[in-house]
């Protein structure tokens, strides 16, 4: 009786000790009145109130869509071109857990928080875009699947990655609660977890790809091919490495104080093994389109203005950037390293909104632009990203180890949960 | 045999035997449509352009009427709130009006596309939807190859609009609005088979009369409404690019090897990662995981 009072008055401390805990973390650290901050929160702001007026009047009050464009910037930037960013999660934990590759396990973390959080913003952007969002537990709770649909696909495959990149993050979460038996139990989890997210990886970066193989008509033959699905798949893996380096560069300037000894000394011996992969896909994906434009016998349209434009693409954003990665890594480079991984996830932004939207219908006269309205919502779904991923990043064990962040903490930055 | 064909093959072989059976079954369904499957037969040689079709279908629908005057030259679209239009085209052989609405396909790319099956064929014909069950993405407008679905953009509870073949007068027994309303038997409904038998007898019996095409018998697969022309279509404003494919059938290899890569790839990469030693190091050294 005794020892169960007293185990009561014992897990009523914890509790308020972990609720203190969580309302100390949620106050912002740093300073409030930076240039990012005051842009970001403006555009979060503008983009809200845009939204509120979306969802009261329709979506053709802030949208260019109309009857014979459909889709615009929300799906072939935010959904389409997001999706195909957050790739390096799955690439990246396949070449950890699976294959091994040790050397890359100080980004694991990083990317697969990136990949979590670009699944809830960017695939939560369909949301946004859906005329009739309520309905969207039809094809979830099961009471009417439309199973022959690749959206159907795509839909679900979403929402069970987004829960495999969460168990696959949960370890840093439990770690920053101090929860060590969960913390072990959640680690358990992870090579499940992973198996998992790669397999609908798999399939959804190249259903996202599929999703126009009913379209072949109306978009230009440049760009449509029935072998789109294997072509999204492939560049999912460069697109997604390029985001990694690109993104790896930016954090490690803004969060020094937060990154660990081992992520220090290794950076750039990540950044240069990647540039290597990354070559090595890309030239895959060159070979491939190649294969495509002689089985289409395409070669003529190299030559029309369309043709420029896919050369740009192909050529200029493909080609040239996967033979920079290929001198970085010869030269030890990581500035070119950087470099080739811009270049390349400006490539791929224009193979999504050219198989999406710019291509899309070529033929139209008077072909979709997006709005201004469009651009600001699609910005702010950006921001707010990188709203949560500060946060997460600034709190949880990220870009260090625990034990390294509990020292931290120790040190003054921040409160020291586990006595 | 190419490469492309090799990997088809090898895809649907191993498809087949997980789901196969079961959608080719459902394909076979759909096709078929059994003989009472319905449909309209245009004949754009008797249509006088008189437009009563489109008040017949504005009123059957509860829409706002069509104006009187217009210029049937000046090419117009359907639109959320017009399913139907009439349209006249200035053609070698002088003009020619013609009546344009969802083509209803035997299988159509709208209901392949829709992931909640709003949009439907039903078994006699119409291909319907469904407010209670779509969510508004519009894939079934990317997917169409009429452009027909047309989305209802100024609304904050917007349905997706199109001709459903006055699906619920047919349930009555009744003929579609328009069909009931054209004056010169421009419009024609019955089976389907009937009436492509009746189409081919037009055309046989007046070559002069008719273009060698009955439009809609395979474009796309086939579709429920059938046309016919005294000059070839793309005069007319038709699609005749399209494929004879049924449109469900582009997605449907790359849905078959989804079970497929779902079975085979877990426990492949379960047995890669198994079969390399070496300590499983994790992120946060060892006070966290022994
Ligand atoms: S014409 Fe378009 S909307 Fe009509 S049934 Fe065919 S695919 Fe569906
Ligand atoms: S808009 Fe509606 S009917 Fe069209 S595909 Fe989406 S859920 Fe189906």
């Amino acid at each position: 009786m005794n020892a169960r009072a007293e185990r009561a008055a014992q897990m009523a401390t914890e509790f308020r000790r972990f609720v203190g805990f969580v309302v100390h973390e949620l106050r912002p650290k740093g300073r409030m009145l930076t240039p990012f901050n005051v842009i970001t929160a403006s555009i979060i702001v503008v983009g809200a109130v845009l939204l509120a007026i979306r969802f009261t009047q329709g979506l053709g009050s802030i949208t260019n869509l109309d009857q014979r464009f459909p889709w615009g910037l929300w799906i072939g930037f935010d959904v389409i071109t997001g999706v195909a960013f957050a790739g390096g999660a799955y690439v990246l934990t396949f070449m950890v857990y699976i294959l091994g590759q040790e050397k890359y396990r100080p980004i694991v973390r990083a990317t697969v928080l990136n990949g979590f959080l670009a699944y809830v913003f960017y695939a939560g952007a369909l949301l946004l875009d859906l005329g009739r969002p309520w309905k969207v537990i039809n094809p979830i709770l099961g009471n009417s699947f439309g199973v022959s649909s690749v959206l159907f696909l795509v839909a679900w495959h979403f929402l069970l990655y987004m829960t495999a990149e969460f168990v696959e993050f949960s370890p840093a979460v439990a770690e920053w609660l101090g929860w060590r038996r969960v913390r072990r139990a959640l680690g358990g989890l992870t090579l499940g977890a992973v198996i998992f997210g790669i397999t609908l990886s798999t399939l959804h970066q190249s259903g996202l790809g599929a999703l126009y193989l009913m379209a072949q008509d109306k978009i230009h033959p440049l760009w449509y091919s029935e072998f789109i699905p294997f072509l999204f798949l492939v560049s999912s893996i460069f697109a997604g490495l390029s985001l990694v380096i690109f993104e790896g560069s930016i954090t490690h300037r803004v969060f020094h104080d937060r990154v660990g000894a081992r992520l220090g000394r290794s950076h750039d011996d990540i950044l240069i093994g990647l540039a290597r992969i990354c070559a090595g896909t890309m030239f895959v994906y060159l070979f491939m389109e190649l294969l495509v434009l002689a089985h289409g016998r395409h070669w003529p349209l190299l030559t029309t203005g369309w043709g420029l434009w896919y050369l740009l693409e192909v050529a200029g954003l493909v080609a040239v950037p996967a033979v920079l990665f290929l001198l970085a890594h010869r030269r030890r480079n990581v500035t070119l390293v950087r470099g080739a991984a811009a270049m390349t996830l400006v490539g791929i932004l224009l193979n999504r909104l050219n198989v999406s939207v710019i291509a899309f219908k070529w033929y139209a006269p008077n072909h979709y632009v997006p709005s201004w309205e469009e651009v600001v919502v699609s910005l702010a779904v950006v921001s707010a990203e990188l709203w949560v991923f500060r946060w997460v990043v600034n709190r949880m064990p990220v870009l260090a180890t625990a034990e390294e962040t509990e020292r931290g903490r120790s040190a003054g930055r921040g409160l020291r949960l586990v006595a | 045999m190419d490469r492309r064909d090799l990997f088809k093959t090898a895809c649907v072989a191993g498809a087949s035997a997980l789901v196969g059976r079961n959608l080719a079954a459902q394909g076979r369904e759909r096709v078929g449509g059994g003989g009472e499957a319905m449909g309209v037969l245009v004949d754009t040689t008797l249509c006088l352009g008189c437009r009563a079709c489109e008040r017949a279908c504005a009123e059957a629908k509860g829409l706002p009427l069509p104006e009187d005057e217009v210029d049937l030259f000046e090419e117009r679209t359907t639109s959320p709130d017009r399913l139907t239009v009439v349209n006249a085209y200035q053609t070698e052989r002088g003009r020619v009006t013609v009546k344009r609405q969802c083509m209803h396909c035997l299988q159509p790319a709208c209901g392949a596309a829709c992931l909640t099956a709003a949009m439907k064929k039903t078994p006699g014909g119409p291909v319907i939807w469904r407010e209670d069950k779509c969510m508004g993405c519009r894939f079934c407008m990317i997917s169409c190859p009429f452009d027909v679905p047309r989305f209802e953009y100024d609304s904050a509870n917007p349905r997706i609009r199109k001709c459903d073949m006055c699906f619920e007068r047919l349930q009555e027994g009744e003929e579609p609005a328009c069909v009931a309303s054209c004056p010169t038997g421009a419009l024609k409904f019955g089976p389907r088979t009937e009436l492509l038998d009746e189409a081919q007898q037009r055309v046989y019996s007046q070559p002069d009369r008719y273009v060698h095409h009955i439009y809609g018998e395979h474009e796309a697969g086939g579709t429920s409404f059938l046309y016919l022309a005294p000059v070839p279509f793309e005069q007319l404003g038709f699609p005749t690019h399209l494929d004879t494919t049924p449109y469900p059938t582009y997605t449907r290899e790359f849905l078959y090897a989804v079970p497929v890569v779902l079975t085979v790839l877990p426990p492949f990469l379960l047995a890669v990662a198994k079969a390399r030693r070496g300590e499983p190091a994790d992120e946060s050294g060892e006070r966290w995981t022994e």
